[in-house]
């Protein structure tokens, strides 16, 4: 059975889904049961939601696209030509 | 052998769809939007040529960002002024959990959530705050979702030094936040003590 230390140790591990199945279990049913681990996982969760979110969100400069296609010399874009 | 030009085309189509992600994880990388836009660039040309290296079947966007990571760190990180890799402070584990939570609620509004706490600038700019060598495996994990072994196999380090270096990288990260968080007031720079009660 898992304590509060063992807990909060894994808890990167955890969220980032690398842990062996019974080590999970063990700190999943801590979490049952334990209110403050509980909220400092969940604080983690949404911390890292939030990261992805914010750092994937850029906008590609408009001549970026026609310019891969000429990598490729394929018209994707449909607007019947290269680039 | 060249492969048949009709897998090629489809090939071209289907790495086509990763390109924003791409884009954005290059930003990161060179915190620049020109070097991210050749950065991108020199990628797909590299895929197309490499497509015959390519597992018909096998993880396409992991492919592409392994391509992606060879090329910023062979080329770009060359290119690019030479930045001294500084080693990180120590921070304290549950660096941000334990100042955040430990402020009352009522200092935040109601509705606030860390999602509007920290501007999009300000949590891109935590992260290219890192030392590349911090920046690189938490900008793989925490907004590309690989695994401790896909981002080992980019960065071309042991899996343990691909936990430790994320541990002290998402707390590096963490403390910039509240850095910025502090600096717009929106947190108090020391959790104020509870006014005491005076009876008379």
């Amino acid at each position: 059975m898992a304590d509060c230390n063992d807990t909060l140790r894994e808890l990167e591990t955890f969220l980032d889904d690398e842990l062996a199945v019974e080590t999970r279990a063990a700190i999943q049913s801590h979490l049952g049961g334990c209110l403050d681990c509980l909220q400092a996982f969940d604080f983690h969760a949404e911390l890292r939601m939030v990261i992805s979110a914010k750092c994937k969100n850029d906008e590609m400069p408009p001549g970026l696209l026609s310019k891969i296609e000429m990598c490729f010399g394929e018209d994707f874009d449909g607007d019947g030509k290269i680039g | 052998m060249v492969p048949p030009m009709a897998d090629q085309q489809e090939f071209a189509q289907e790495a086509m769809q990763f390109a924003p992600q791409l884009y954005s994880a290059a930003v990161r990388m060179t915190r620049s939007r020109t070097d991210a836009e050749d950065l991108v660039q020199e990628t797909y040309l590299r895929a197309y040529r490499g497509y015959a290296n390519f597992t018909e079947g096998t993880n396409l966007r992991a492919w592409l960002f392994r391509i992606l990571t060879n090329t910023f760190i062979n080329s770009y990180r060359a290119k690019q002024r030479r930045v001294q890799e500084t080693d990180l402070d120590d921070v304290e584990d549950l660096y941000l959990y334990k100042r955040i939570s430990g402020i009352d609620i009522a200092s935040r509004s109601a509705e606030d959530t860390l999602f509007e706490l920290f501007t999009d600038d300000e949590v891109k700019d935590a992260l290219e705050a890192l030392p590349e060598s911090f920046r690189m495996p938490v900008l793989l994990a925490d907004v590309e979702d690989f695994s401790y072994k896909e981002i080992a196999e980019m960065l071309d380090i042991p899996i343990g030094t691909v936990m430790s270096r994320l541990h002290r990288g998402r707390k590096a990260m963490q403390k910039a936040l509240l850095d910025f968080a502090t600096e717009r007031g929106l947190l108090e720079r020391t959790p104020e003590p509870d006014h005491q009660l005076t009876d008379g």
